[in-house]
């Protein structure tokens, strides 16, 4: 089975990540970059997958050159090549034209048996890329996946909601997104570490694959960050007294999180 | 003069910007070295070293395999073959850890593995050497004796002739994971001078009680090496070897190891004592910001980055096979005798909180004990870099 794993280069969660004063893009210069931690569930799950049977697994980033750095992650982690999509001009893209340059660099992949993207990326969170990229693949999508099992030309998946959980059957090939509950992303050994230099990575513009650099781009988004502002500090907690009803109070304060 | 754009911000955690010198790979090497420390090591250590007892010390091990940590830098036989210095920065931070589990892959890897592996026959190698690396078979190394420790010529376990079999007698002190092993590699004394051997530990007439009563190392299984009898084949030998080179040269890999170790120890110290400092506050601020303070921080920091750079350029030059035996004196001499004061300044500005195992500070400073006089003395270092300088040897 080959397998493509959509990945994301993003600012370390650890720093303080801002916005670009200028064009309010992500500032990606002034803070550490790294594999978005929500895509290694993705790459580990196929890893697992292809392990289990055969076939390839290629992770495929668009980002700065230092996305570079993402693919190689994966690579160590054991994903055997990568496509890194570079081009100045997707600077500020949003999702839609973003998944519009991850859905031609698939098709020029190949045509795989199954697409996996992560929840969300870490950065902009927005969950939306691996439905829109289905959408533009003509595949169907079935997203949020806690547990995945592939059995012939089908894959199975396990959704959890706040009430049920659902079981979801798709044929292959399919684009399925998975959340942080459906492994534990390995860490690469030295042996993947020393693998991973002599692993192909091949690196792509947009003439590459035939997108025109008007469907990309801040100035062709759909959406743009128009201001920001810091976090407000953090707000004083609430302190309920006991008054003999402080039980039934702090149930009250859970179940409206959706904590209970 | 060029000013290519604003500066790089200050970086707290790498003040003078060290990790520029280091590749892509050897950060990953770090990374993952880090990762495992965190995760199967770091929630455990302080507990380890109270009881004085590592859980599932076998368990540990397989783990430390699996990364490729074990004999990390040797080539074939199932080690990774990765550099001098991606060995010494994954020892750092094993150290950043605990001094003990350092030891327990230092010994693995650079002392029974290294020895096998440098001095062993084909057979020898084949046998013990993929497992050793993958974490399933322990080994531990005996040449320190109850009564020889700096004059390791001197010792007294005998090996003696009996047809074409070997009979090895005698007792061996200090050796980590003597207990846990399932090789030891032994030198003793022959007609032809000092040889080593390979011993399995299930060979009749070996035995290896731990050490207790430890106020150092305790999260490290500390033996003694009973030999009363033990009878090898032939094959039991290394071959070639003959005299203190052998055990030598294994040491040698072993305290180039302790040169970036000892960095670890001191720098965890030196982030707790920072972070406590920037936390703690004492007449109305926090205590970071009084001068006596500011002075301790500012002299840790500076020894902190003059040993990692004396570590990293010895690492670099036993990469490229110009590091001599001197150059790893130095590193050792320097780097343990810093690191110690390091975390003895770092447990006075944690007060009575520095003395408590809630923190990493005097775990370290006590380990280093250890540290300070194992794998060469401060005082045999000293004196090699003083016959280095003068050509005279004042040993004896």
């Amino acid at each position: 089975m080959n397998i493509v794993v959509c990945v994301k280069y993003v600012p370390d969660a650890q720093s303080d990540r801002t916005f670009n004063d200028s064009d309010k893009t992500t500032d990606r210069e002034s803070v550490d970059g790294l594999l978005s931690e929500l895509d290694e569930y993705a790459v580990e799950e196929a890893l697992k997958l292809v392990e289990a049977g055969e076939g390839e697994v290629t992770v495929v980033t668009v980002g700065p050159d230092q996305a570079a750095d993402a693919v190689k992650k994966a690579l160590q982690m054991g994903a055997d090549k990568a496509v890194h999509i570079s081009d100045e001009a997707i600077h500020g893209s949003d999702a839609p034209a973003t998944s519009l340059v991850l859905a031609e660099a698939i098709k020029k992949i190949g045509s795989p048996d199954l697409v996996l993207c992560g929840l969300a990326s870490t950065d902009g969170t927005m969950s939306v890329v691996p439905a829109m990229l289905a959408e533009r693949l003509g595949l169907p999508q079935v997203t949020q996946a806690s547990e995945l099992s592939v059995e012939g030309d089908a894959v199975k998946i396990r959704r959890d909601g706040d009430v049920a959980s659902e079981t979801i059957e798709a044929s292959l090939p399919c684009l399925v997104s998975v959340t942080d509950q459906i492994n534990e992303p390995r860490y690469p050994s030295f042996k993947g570490i020393m693998a991973a230099k002599k692993k192909p990575v091949e690196t792509w513009t947009l003439a590459d694959l035939g997108v025109d650099a008007g469907q990309v781009g801040l100035d062709n988004s759909w959406t743009k960050v128009l201001e920001f502002t810091k976090r407000p500090p953090r707000e004083q907690g609430e302190i309920v007294k006991d008054e003999g009803d402080g039980g039934s109070k702090l149930a009250e304060f859970l179940a409206s999180r959706k904590f209970i | 003069m060029s000013t290519a754009g604003p500066l790089p911000p200050f970086d707290r955690n790498d003040p003078i910007g060290i990790d520029d010198v280091l590749s892509a790979e050897e950060k990953a090497i770090r990374g993952a070295v880090r990762n495992l420390c965190e995760t199967k090591v770091q929630p455990h250590i302080a507990d380890w070293f109270e009881s004085g007892v590592i859980d599932d010390p076998r368990a540990l091990m397989k783990e430390f395999g699996g990364l490729g940590l074990l004999g990390m830098h040797l080539e074939g036989y199932g080690c990774a073959g990765m550099s001098a210095v991606d060995y010494g920065l994954a020892c750092l931070e094993l150290e950043a850890c605990d001094s003990g589990i350092r030891s327990m892959v230092s010994v693995q890897g650079s002392l029974a593995m290294f020895a096998i592996w440098r001095w062993g026959t084909e057979e020898q190698k084949q046998e013990w050497l993929p497992g050793m690396a993958a974490g399933d078979r322990i080994g531990c190394f005996g040449l320190t004796e109850p009564d020889h420790g700096s004059d390791p010529g001197s010792m007294r376990t005998r090996a003696k002739k009996d047809g074409t079999d070997w009979v090895l007698n005698g007792r061996k002190m200090w050796i980590t994971n003597g207990t846990i092993a399932d090789v030891a590699v032994v030198w003793a004394q022959t007609d032809e001078g000092i040889r080593g051997f390979v011993v399995p530990t299930d060979t009749p007439g070996f035995s290896a009680p731990e050490i207790k009563h430890k106020m150092s190392l305790r999260a490290s299984v500390t033996s003694e090496l009973v030999l009363d009898d033990v009878r090898l084949p032939e094959e039991a030998a290394f071959p070639e070897v003959r005299g203190l080179k052998g055990p030598l040269s294994c040491l040698n890999e072993a305290r180039y190891g302790i040169v970036w170790g000892a960095m670890g120890a001191a720098r965890s110290s030196f982030d707790a004592a920072l972070q406590y400092t920037m936390e703690r506050e004492q007449f109305g601020k926090p205590i970071a910001g009084f001068q006596l303070t500011q002075k301790k921080l500012a002299d840790m920091s500076l020894e902190l980055i003059k040993g990692e750079l004396l570590a990293l350029h010895i690492g670099r030059r036993k990469d490229n096979g110009t590091c001599r035996p001197e150059h790893v004196s130095y590193g050792k001499l320097n780097n343990v005798r810093e690191a110690i004061e390091i975390c003895r300044t770092a447990r006075t500005m944690l007060g009575a909180n520095g003395i408590s195992l809630e923190f990493p500070v005097i775990r370290h400073a006590n380990n280093l004990e250890s540290v300070l006089t194992y794998e060469g003395t401060v005082e045999m270092h000293t004196l090699v870099v003083g016959q280095a300088l003068t050509g005279e040897a004042a040993f004896r």
